[in-house]
């Protein structure tokens, strides 16, 4: 395989608690992976497991790109993520937000290129207002302009649609869509319509 | 049950020899005799902190909760010889410049390991997660440390120190006789016995004590 | 070769950002202002026209600048954690860059804090110096050291829940050797003690901050990856 994500064996405890043990799967290239569960079974924490936020307490997690295994520095170019509990920095505006990103990336940033992205999410216009300004669904919007930046190889996305008006849902449709055709989508969910979404599901807990 | 017996009998006879077989010193007169607690004492300190920070060391090699336990048993045995040698220490300094506290470089660096290691179980006690409480603990266990050697080479510039040399040979003030030097030896090898019962206790205690958790984490889930 | 020169590129842009966040809100320079310009205040007040004892004054400065860096330090990581841009943070840079661009931050709020609270000691507590070249590069070094130290205590603590006083705690006895040293030097460049300490002291204070920055550097992965 080229381009996969393989979970093996992975267990974590959180504190005096078991989340799941024993999580063994593949998301081959070009497919959207689902990951279901009642709240607390995991599955935020599985997401950060995968992105190397959290340590597991057992197993690994080994994501391949052009048939070489990537190192924790090599995965960060490759990695999108967009969940409930990241934020942007409220006191910066959304260009800025971007243009902080693109350089910590070490990546090319032009104002045109930022401006498409922008549009791209919905926020047209409201480029130079602060974060802190926004409503929750635009900022909810603004994550998927900083998770597609660097245009990650694999989209990882905790509860896609929350806080999100109906255009919005449409976004993240095209955007899941773009992605699986380039890609891979490895999204947590209980929303019958977003689990469609899925090649294949797993469900935790 | 053996080796505890044997190390109680020891110990007792190391105490009695002190004060019957031992002569007093010269100079420090009977004063001298602490020499035989106060010594062992801190040396034994010095190691465990010692061993507690190659403790964390490994522990972020290699991340095994088990050493971070090892760390944290050498700080406390750590601090608990600490704290007797200080004492031991004032004491003798009492009797010896006539003031149990006058801010000698030993006392100022022996000061600062207490407070160093204070600093580190109010950390531990801070952080519920034992994970991130091991990673956290053992950054700054390590940390402090490096600023030990700076201390040992700072104080002495600013004060002088009065404290006799046992290391020093040029130094013939307090040198040590045939008896004073078997007692002294013999404390220091129970001192070390002690410490190494200690240690085992506390490990097998602290181990099981986690076997625990990971049991009612297996009935809980 | 490469690898640190992009770890500075990347810290910087992180001071940068953190550097445009702060010149908005103000929030960390004013809690530190405040805090170091209230106690000078104070302690002027209370002496009147005297002028202090050098050993009271050394030490006195090296006091107020400790307690401030305490005061505020801690909030670039918290405010990260408190917030939620950790988490973003995380995703996109090297432990390595957070670090510098940190460091570089609280250096550069220090010397500043410095910058200002320095010239009103000398002011208000009649003090004339008498060899100001040391005296400055005291300061400088000493500033440096307090930043270089405090930086990853401060992440362990934003990590540790932010308990209120937990950085003092813990930066207390690890800035020791420094603040000692410091006071020393300030005394000799204050002219309450041998010229020709100063520069030995001055070395201690460089080779302090040199393992500060470094051990932090190799260490920070640790407390920045939980």
């Amino acid at each position: 395989m080229l381009n996969q994500v393989a979970v093996k064996n992975l267990s974590k405890f959180y504190q005096q608690r078991k989340l799941f043990t024993d999580v063994s799967l593949t998301v081959p290239d070009q497919s959207v992976l689902v990951v279901l569960g009642p709240n607390g079974a995991g599955k935020t924490t599985f997401l950060r497991i995968l992105c190397g936020l959290t340590p597991a307490t057992a197993g690994k997690v080994e994501i391949t790109i052009n048939g070489q295994i990537l190192t924790p520095e090599e995965r960060r170019a490759q990695l999108g993520l967009v969940t409930p509990e990241l934020e942007l920095y409220g006191e910066l505006t959304a260009v800025e937000n971007l243009e902080f990103f693109a350089r910590v990336r070490e990546l090319p940033f032009s104002r045109q290129q930022a401006r498409e992205l922008l549009e791209f999410v919905g926020l047209k216009g409201r480029g130079h207002d602060f974060v802190h300004t926004y409503s929750s669904g635009m900022k909810q919007r603004l994550k998927y302009a900083y998770a597609l930046l660097h245009q990650p190889h694999i989209l990882i996305l905790d509860e896609p649609t929350t806080n999100l008006d109906e255009a919005g849902v449409a976004l993240v449709d095209s955007v899941i869509r773009r992605q699986r055709e380039r890609g891979i989508v490895i999204m947590a969910t209980n929303e019958p319509e977003e689990v469609a979404y899925g090649d294949q599901t797993f469900t935790l807990g | 049950m053996f080796w505890q017996i044997i190390l109680g009998i020891w110990m007792s006879a190391v105490i009695v020899a002190s004060f019957l077989y031992m002569p007093s010193t010269q100079g420090l007169g009977e004063m001298g005799r602490i020499i035989v607690y106060h010594v062992p004492a801190a040396w034994i300190a010095v190691a465990a902190y010692l061993m507690a920070m190659l403790n964390s060391l490994g522990y972020l090699r290699q991340n095994k909760l088990q050493l971070d336990r090892q760390a944290q048993i050498n700080a406390e045995l750590g601090t608990v010889f600490c704290l007797l040698a200080t004492v031991t220490g004032a004491i003798w300094s009492r009797g010896a410049w006539g003031q149990y506290w006058n801010w000698d470089p030993r006392q100022t660096s022996i000061t600062v390991l207490l407070m160093i290691y204070a600093a580190y179980f109010v950390l531990r006690s801070a952080i519920p997660d034992a994970e991130r409480r091991a990673r956290l603990a053992a950054v700054y266990a390590i940390l402090a440390f490096l600023t030990v050697p700076f201390l040992v080479f700072i104080a002495p510039r600013v004060y002088v120190s009065l404290h006799p040399d046992l290391i020093n040979v040029q130094n013939r003030s307090f040198a040590m006789d045939r008896k004073m030097l078997v007692v002294f030896l013999a404390s220091l090898l129970g001192f070390t016995g002690l410490y190494a019962w200690m240690y085992n206790v506390q490990l097998r205690l602290e181990n099981l004590l986690a076997a625990a958790a990971m049991k009612r984490r297996e009935y809980d889930g | 070769m490469i690898k640190p020169l992009r770890w500075v590129k990347q810290g910087l842009a992180i001071w940068r950002k953190d550097l445009q966040i702060e010149f908005r809100t103000r929030y960390t320079y004013s809690a530190l202002v405040m805090f170091a310009v209230t106690t000078l205040v104070t302690v002027s007040f209370a002496i009147g026209g005297f002028t202090a004892d050098v050993e009271i004054t050394a030490a006195l400065l090296w006091i107020i600048l400790f307690f401030s860096a305490m005061a505020g330090l801690a909030r670039t990581f918290v405010a990260e954690e408190e917030t939620g841009t950790v988490t973003a943070l995380k995703m996109a840079a090297q432990p390595e860059p957070v670090y510098l661009g940190k460091y570089l931050f609280n250096v550069t709020i220090l010397c500043s804090l410095a910058l200002l609270v320095v010239p009103l000691f000398i002011m208000l507590l009649n003090i004339s110096i008498v060899l100001p070249l040391a005296f400055c590069a005291v300061v400088l070094l000493g500033t440096l050291g307090l930043a270089g130290a405090s930086t990853i205590l401060a992440a362990i603590v934003s990590k540790a829940g932010a308990k209120n006083s937990l950085l003092t705690v813990l930066a207390f006895p690890v800035l020791l050797p420094l603040l000692i040293t410091a006071i020393s030097a300030t005394r000799a460049a204050l002219g309450g003690g041998l010229a020709a300490e100063v520069r030995s002291h001055l070395l201690t204070l460089f080779f302090y901050n040199g393992v500060a920055v470094v051990a932090s550097l190799l260490l920070f992965e640790y407390v920045w990856n939980e």
